[in-house]
């Protein structure tokens, strides 16, 4: 009589990875009500604040950015850029300024990174800037660690 | 090859090295373009080619699997594939959708999650794709000998088909969005493609050292038993700071860590399989390139990725160049290598071919490690700088990333040896040879126990 046998060591994967599975499925319905209750401001996530989000995605910015330090690792951190540009003190400095830097792109500067000009109409600019302040506003445990992002 | 329809096998390998190239040369390029920011950059830009640099990586390595399931599971199950009819229409799809996904990206058709990028319909031809093949596969599993490589194999290959439908979610939550993005991400590469994995690797070293299936299987389960106790949960370590629940910092520091096991299991079981050997295979590029992957994959996934993974560390390094280092070596070592030992392996036999042209290969392994590596310090270097200058001094991003030129231009370098080395490689594989360098049957064959 074996100690291990091979039919014990399939049955503990077996058994192990569903036990383990319910567990990580449970958590994970835990955390997405945790989500929409505690960490996130569902009642700010306005149609501006996901069109924002789409066009977000519609340009593929996550393949140079990070947003929640996900992502490319070419270019800032866009998670907290509403408080890098000092919105929280100056929301409206803030959006102009965030909405000119989008627009006035590519610098066309030797040796610095270009960001392509993606043609975004001033509503799509604005949506776009809602996106990031309702996306700064998540509660992340605290990170990242300063506003350098 | 006792079965015929294994031959499906050398149309995947075929289509898998074809975006192999893809890839490294969009990563060359990519890696140019950090050190010559202004190359191609309106034609081109940055997102475009990394896009393809990652959606050619995971398309080739997953061409690679189904080759591998194709020509393993006859073996396996000593029958033929159910249908070669449907192996092709699916290789068909697969190619149509990556060509397609391809030549959009360039026109900027695309979609804008990570790695998700593909378009819908490209999306829902990879979903196609993967229930024709897991049809097929599971009919002649079911229909045939049943073993322990197959079943492992099966519920990774079902795993991954599942997982993938989450992409098909996603909310304007963008924590939510994040939640279940890495279903599919983290649930493929640190779950169910780990059970590809050792069920490949296991049917290497059932091959190659002719140990007993029993050992093999044994070990197998333990190792899969590994993966999935600690990469479930191990999820939690990308859930720390995106709007999740604080206990996953705990949760997700202690499963990540057990993460090493699995791959360190690998180790063991791939270097005692050799020390038990059986038999004296004339295929030592095979068996060099299973034992590297086990190695790398240790290193890679298991020790670059423990290196971050304490949520007091990830605090700091979360999102900087250290996990882009950890994520070359982990996919080199885990995945890449995984492939190309079994294409080594089965090439010979699929082309019904002596000599295996083994010496280049050999010499492919060394210099696709050697870069690889290279390139991993570089990046580990980079990334700690860049944590020390921008997470815990507070320097601005573009000033840290300019003080990073040094290790951007070295990876670089290390980007063409990469290229290099897959060139190398596919010229070892696919080009016949009239001899080999030195006769890997001059070594006299072990006696058997």
């Amino acid at each position: 009589m074996e100690l291990f046998s091979k039919s014990a060591a399939r049955n503990i994967f077996y058994g192990g990875s569903l036990v383990f599975l319910l567990i990580f499925l449970g958590l994970t319905a835990q955390s997405h009500l945790y989500a929409l209750h505690n960490s996130t401001d569902v009642s700010a996530l306005t149609p501006a604040v996901v069109h924002g989000k789409r066009i977000w995605e519609r340009h593929a910015c996550i393949n140079c950015h990070t947003i929640l330090g996900e992502g490319a690792y070419f270019a800032p951190e866009l998670g907290n850029v509403w408080v890098r540009y000092g919105g929280r003190e100056n929301p409206e400095a803030a959006r102009d300024a965030l909405k000119a830097w989008i627009a006035n792109q590519p610098t066309g500067i030797e040796g610095r990174r270009q960001m392509p000009n993606f043609h975004l109409s001033d509503q799509e600019l604005n949506d776009l800037v809602d996106f990031f302040k309702w996306v700064s506003d998540i509660k992340t445990q605290d990170w990242p660690p300063n506003k350098a992002g | 090859m006792k079965y015929q329809s294994q031959k499906i096998a050398l149309t995947y390998f075929s289509g898998a090295m074809l975006l192999f190239v893809l890839q490294v040369v969009a990563g060359l390029w990519a890696a140019y373009i950090y050190v010559s920011p202004n190359f191609l950059s309106e034609l081109m830009p940055f997102n475009i080619v990394r896009m393809i640099h990652t959606n050619a990586l995971i398309v080739w390595l997953l061409l690679g699997f189904f080759g591998a399931s194709y020509y393993l599971i006859p073996e396996e199950s000593e029958r033929e594939i159910h249908s070669t009819r449907l192996a092709y229409i699916q290789f068909a799809i697969l190619l149509l959708g990556a060509v397609g996904a391809v030549v959009g990206y360039i026109f900027r058709v695309h979609e804008g999650r990570e790695f998700l990028e593909q378009p819908l319909w490209v999306k829902i031809g990879i979903i196609v794709a993967a229930l024709i093949f897991l049809y097929n596969v599971t009919m002649t599993v079911l229909q045939g000998r049943k073993t322990a490589i197959t079943n492992v194999l099966l519920l990774g290959l079902w795993g991954i088909a599942i997982f993938f439908l989450f992409a098909l979610y996603n909310p304007g939550n963008l924590v939510i969005d994040k939640i279940y993005w890495w279903y599919v991400v983290h649930i493929w590469v640190e779950g169910v493609w780990e059970l590809v994995m050792a069920a490949v690797l296991a049917f290497l070293m059932l091959k190659l050292t002719g140990v007993d299936r029993e050992v093999v299987d044994k070990w197998l389960y333990a190792i899969v038993a590994l993966a999935l106790f600690s990469g479930l949960l191990g999820t939690g370590h990308h859930y720390y700071w995106i709007g999740t629940p604080g206990y996953w910092q705990w949760l997700g520091s202690i499963f990540s860590t057990l993460e090493m096991l699995p791959f360190f299991a690998m180790v063991l079981f791939t270097f005692s399989m050799v020390w038990k050997r059986r038999r004296d295979h004339p295929n030592y590029a095979a068996l060099l390139w299973s034992l590297g992957c086990a190695v790398l994959a240790f290193f890679g996934a298991g020790v670059w990725g423990f290196m971050h993974t304490l949520h007091g560390i990830n605090y700091y390094t979360h999102g900087t160049q250290v996990t882009a280092a950890h994520a070359h070596l982990a996919f080199f070592g885990a995945y890449v290598c995984l492939n190309l030992a079994m294409i080594t392996y089965a090439m010979p036999y699929l082309l019904n071919r002596e000599p295996y042209n083994q010496v280049l290969n050999m010499i492919s392994f060394w210099v696709l490690a050697g870069s690889v590596s290279f390139m991993t310090f570089t990046l580990t270097f980079a990334g700690v700088v860049q944590t020390h200058l921008q997470r815990v001094n507070g320097q601005a991003y573009m000033e840290v990333q300019d003080q990073l030129h040094l290790f951007y231009l070295m990876r670089l370098g290390a980007g063409a040896f990469v290229v290099l080395g897959a060139i190398l490689f596919i010229v070892a594989t696919f080009v016949p040879m009239r001899s080999e360098v030195i006769s890997g049957k001059a070594a006299a064959p072990l006696p058997a126990e």
